[in-house]
């Protein structure tokens, strides 16, 4: 298949295009600037509305809208501005109206910085909103990943009434590789039993809500999502195993820091010192059963991230606090280098072999 | 026998939760009349706000999406973005649409969208039980301004048809009001006018209507419609703000 240079979040938008997606409802922000730019470019002239909305709160509002006349719907933005956007989204999970939302996370808390960070991933799985609700989190570690994963948002999407968020970072959003685009079939969904895109007198009025003013008839709803989200957990999860099988040490890390944990788990590896890597790709739902297996006969546990340690609370509750966890990170923008992930490696082991 | 009087086919053979004497009554009736009027139910599509009228999604006939607190002319974007075969109206109160929901309000005029927004001001919140509005007069006692609204600290009300018909993406916007039964003529005239301009795609239209609120004025309604006309009227004059079809499009 044809390959092309592309940048993370051009890739990303030309990858929603291919998917389905109609409509997008943006606003600027560094580092995913690129994304509302290429599809401002290119959604006129293949069908598709782009829209840049006057706020992060209106285009998440607008995206709340067309998702609920049924229609493949995307919006994007990076930390602070997801933060803003975290209203409408939780009306999203709320109304159980499909949508994906991308964050290019960068560094904060508040204005924070413009460069890479794994800091949202607390707010991503578990805070994303007011109320009992979960958005499923795919995090790709590639541009070529990126591209694989838009699709399988929108289905995921439609398949469970969901909001999907793509947790991208800045590092993914503006380097540049080598993708092709393969040939997509987006999923056939019916939406009729619920989309609000006019009766035509031929059905009662559809109401896409998120009220529920009977205590009762609220909690309902809830463990009616909350049984979709069983489902999702058992079907979904999914992570890549890399050299797990013999590991005395298993390293856990997502997107980008996986790219660095990889090559020092590859140094490591060379010099014989049995490491592995476990790299979740879906963040909701954790994939507890996988890491389990990787780390089944692991003597350590080392997670990275660039944030000051969010996923590696999963980490133990997944493991239960049978292995000893411990963690490596670097925050606020900078990344972790592979001499740095090595070293932890190594201390870890007992020293070098 | 010929029917004379019947409920319009759009509006919800339900019990409405309005307070008595609130006109809300008489605004989703005229909606809903022209409506059916119009024929237009089937590809129709309401967004309703958070206020008093947040359950209006179980009073109009056709397909309603409820929207969180201003934002209501977002959600309506999204609607008419993805699907500008539908006519899509908010139906929205005044601290909705004057306060929390200003800039998605200012931008959707701004842009022209070519949507119907029905504006009920009646100069407070009246389902967090009367507090301080947008709208709220000088000197008007509400639950948040216990000493009646002092412009000093409060500021002052925002005259919301006033403030759009200097956007040029507005179409048309006009006040009126259901106090009488020539006003109630005037208001569906109005409701008409818009939604026939989204029709036409002539761009944002906005009816601001002035409404009453009994419950939390503490009047009985005949009081609060002598309030709607000597109180409010003269802060809110009645007319047409800006209408893009008259004579040089020009505004009031």
């Amino acid at each position: 298949m044809e390959k092309v240079l592309m940048k993370g979040n051009e890739a990303l938008a030309e990858a929603a295009i291919r998917a389905g997606c109609k409509c997008f409802f943006g606003y600027p922000i560094t580092p995913q600037t690129e994304l509302s730019e290429y599809l401002s470019k290119q959604m006129p002239k293949r069908g598709g509305v782009f829209l840049q909305a006057e706020s992060e709160v209106a285009a998440i509002n607008m995206v709340l809208g067309a998702a609920a006349t049924g229609t493949r719907v995307m919006t994007s933005s990076s930390s602070p501005g997801v933060s803003l956007k975290s209203e409408g989204i939780s009306y999203i999970a709320g109304s159980d109206v499909p949508a994906v939302i991308i964050n290019v996370q960068r560094g904060g808390p508040g204005l924070g910085g413009i460069q890479p960070s794994q800091a949202d991933y607390w707010q991503a799985t578990k805070g994303l909103g007011h109320g009992d609700f979960h958005l499923i989190v795919l995090a790709p570690s590639s541009v070529q990943e990126v591209v694989d994963l838009v699709s399988r948002a929108f289905d995921l999407g439609d398949q469970y009434r969901v909001p999907v968020m793509l947790l991208s970072d800045g590092l993914l959003g503006q380097m540049m590789e080598p993708v092709s685009f393969p040939e997509i079939t987006a999923k056939e969904v019916d939406k009729s039993d619920w989309a609000a895109n006019g009766t035509k007198m031929a059905r009662k009025h559809h109401i896409v809500n998120s009220l529920y003013i009977e205590a009762n008839d609220l909690e309902d709803i809830v463990k009616e999502r909350y049984a979709r989200y069983a489902v999702i957990e058992a079907e979904e999860s999914d992570a890549e195993a890399y050299q797990t099988e013999d590991a005395d040490i298993v390293v856990v890390a997502y997107g980008a820091t996986s790219r660095v944990v990889k090559s020092a788990v590859n140094k490591a590896r060379a010099e014989g010192i049995k490491v592995g890597m476990l790299r979740p790709i879906t963040l909701w739902p954790f994939p507890k059963k996988q890491l389990c297996a990787a780390c089944e006969n692991a003597k350590a546990v080392l997670t990275v991230e660039m944030s000051m340690g969010q996923m590696v609370d999963d980490v133990k509750l997944a493991l239960e606090c049978k292995k000893p966890v411990s963690f490596f990170g670097r925050t606020g923008g900078v990344i972790p280098t592979p001499a740095e992930v090595y070293a932890e490696i190594v201390k870890l082991n007992g020293g070098a072999k | 026998m010929a029917v004379v009087f019947e409920r319009p086919h759009a509006l919800c053979d339900v019990r409405l939760h309005y307070c008595a004497g609130c006109t809300h009554g008489i605004i989703h009736r005229l909606v809903c009349e022209v409506i059916d009027e119009m024929g237009i139910e089937g590809e129709t599509v309401g967004v309703c706000p958070v206020g008093c009228s947040v359950f209006a999604y179980n009073y109009f006939n056709c397909d309603m999406i409820e929207a969180p607190h201003g934002r209501a002319p977002a959600v309506a974007t999204g609607v008419k973005r993805a699907r500008p075969d539908l006519n899509v109206f908010t139906y929205q109160g005044d601290g909705d649409l004057a306060a929390i929901g200003t800039a998605e309000t200012v931008h959707a005029a701004t842009r022209g969208e070519n949507i119907v927004v029905i504006f009920v001001n009646n100069t407070t919140y009246g389902m967090t039980g009367g507090q301080m509005a947008p709208t709220t007069l000088p000197g008007q006692v509400t639950t948040t301004t216990p000493y009646g609204r002092d412009p000093k600290a409060n500021g002052y009300p925002i005259r919301v048809c006033e403030m759009l018909s200097t956007l040029t993406g507005t179409a048309y916007a006009v006040r009126t009001a259901v106090d009488t039964v020539p006003h109630i003529r005037e208001t569906k005239k109005a409701i008409r006018k818009a939604f026939e301009n989204q029709k036409a795609g002539k761009g944002f239209s906005i009816v601001e209507v002035l409404s009453t609120c009994p419950s939390n004025w503490g009047m009985t309604p005949k009081e609060s419609i002598k309030r709607l006309q000597e109180e409010c009227m003269p802060y809110y004059p009645l007319g047409v703000y800006k209408d893009i079809d008259a004579e040089g499009g020009e505004t009031k």
